[in-house]
């Protein structure tokens, strides 16, 4: 009994100090880490990034999202191919396989934030509102992290874009 | 008879016309991935800079510079490579200075003198941006061999596919080489330092 509530107290601590570790643990989706990049000077356009955990055993899509930050919001997919960057809204959402999940991450997917208010600063937070298919709305808070981070602080470490750093030219090849 | 003849006339100068359309990207293309180096990079422009005073290839003339360009409504890849390209500006502590570091945007409709300008407050100052009309835009894109295009969205809007390498071209704005998109920083620092060195001494 004992160690279970002094374990309890542990959790309810972490989870004070890292509130944005895991939301929307409620639901089937857990959404992990949601967090921004701090944007540059008049900048119109942010992107959000987090990892879509499907606990259920149903595919599940992230069709949409809203936030006050900004006028519209888009599912997008980045991608350097031959050395030309190309963006495009992903048609029909997201899809996050069942009992899988999917990083959204600086050189890949991301929630785009189109008509930005006011410029993304680094240790605000905002509200953001997740659509799925199945899951229906899941809300969650995004911190916004300094413009050189490539992942959240909070997160598991190693580095947020997805090509392999170490090569010259030969990454470019990336599909 | 005669038709035919222009059927094929026609035809001919279509086939020319497309294959140095597709010849311009897959040179991009190949140096992007083989850095295969390429003579005819680069050339003269006519453009503004972010203070919005008249810039031309003689600006950048007697440095070696690093030219790059995006757009500010890039919510991810820009950012990203003017952030490595600050990185690399200051750990080359005084050797940043003997080049020029040039953001050029493909998005001239929207990236105002003033818009650059504010946008690039965020990064290495020594980063300057250059902007134009989209006529001037699309004459140094081609002869840089940059591949641009607006893509539109749904919503009405667009979005901008580009090239994401950095060029590095000597002070005699000759092309040297190419930074690729989140290049190693020992690697693009080696060749910054390279082309730095080829400032001639006066």
């Amino acid at each position: 009994m004992r160690p279970i509530s002094k374990f309890a107290a542990v959790s309810v601590m972490v989870a004070a100090a890292f509130p944005a570790f895991a939301q929307g643990t409620g639901s089937s989706i857990a959404v992990e880490q949601p967090w921004a990049r701090a944007t540059p000077g008049g900048a119109k356009t942010g992107a959000v990034y987090m990892t879509l955990d499907n606990k259920s055993g149903t595919a599940d899509r992230l069709t949409g999202a809203s936030s006050d930050v900004a006028d519209k919001l888009q599912i997008h997919e980045m991608k350097v191919e031959n050395g030309v960057m190309k963006m495009r809204e992903i048609a029909g959402g997201l899809p996050i396989p069942a009992g899988g999940s999917v990083a959204l991450k600086p050189g890949s997917y991301h929630v785009m934030l189109i008509g930005l208010k006011k410029p993304l600063t680094a240790g605000e937070k905002f509200p953001l509102t997740l659509t799925f298919d199945k899951a229906g709305n899941i809300s969650v808070t995004v911190q916004v992290q300094a413009m050189g981070a490539a992942q959240d602080k909070g997160g598991m470490g190693g580095m947020g874009g997805m090509q392999d750093k170490s090569g010259g030219m030969g990454h470019m090849e990336m599909k | 008879m005669r038709t035919r003849q222009w059927i094929w006339v026609a035809l001919a100068g279509f086939l020319a016309f497309s294959t140095a359309a597709l010849g311009t990207v897959y040179v991009v293309s190949s140096q992007a991935v083989h850095g295969v180096t390429a003579t005819q990079i680069g050339g003269p422009f006519t453009l503004v800079d972010d203070t919005g005073a008249p810039v031309t290839e003689k600006t950048l003339a007697g440095k070696p510079y690093a030219i790059y360009f995006g757009y500010t409504f890039c919510p991810d890849v820009c950012p990203t490579t003017l952030l490595d390209l600050s990185r690399w500006i200051k750990k080359l502590g005084p050797d940043a200075d003997r080049l020029n570091y040039v953001f050029v945007t493909v998005d001239p409709e929207r990236d105002t003198v003033q818009s650059l300008h504010t946008y690039l407050s965020s990064f290495d100052k020594r980063i300057r941006g250059y902007t134009g009309t989209p006529a001037e835009i699309a004459q140094i894109a081609r002869d840089y061999r940059v591949y641009y295009k607006k893509v539109p969205t749904d919503d009405g809007g667009y979005t901008m596919d580009h090239s994401a390498v950095i060029y590095l071209m000597g002070p005699d704005g000759k092309f040297a080489t190419l930074i690729a998109y989140q290049e190693d920083d020992a690697s693009a620092i080696a060749k910054l330092k390279n082309l730095g060195a080829l400032t001639p001494t006066s």
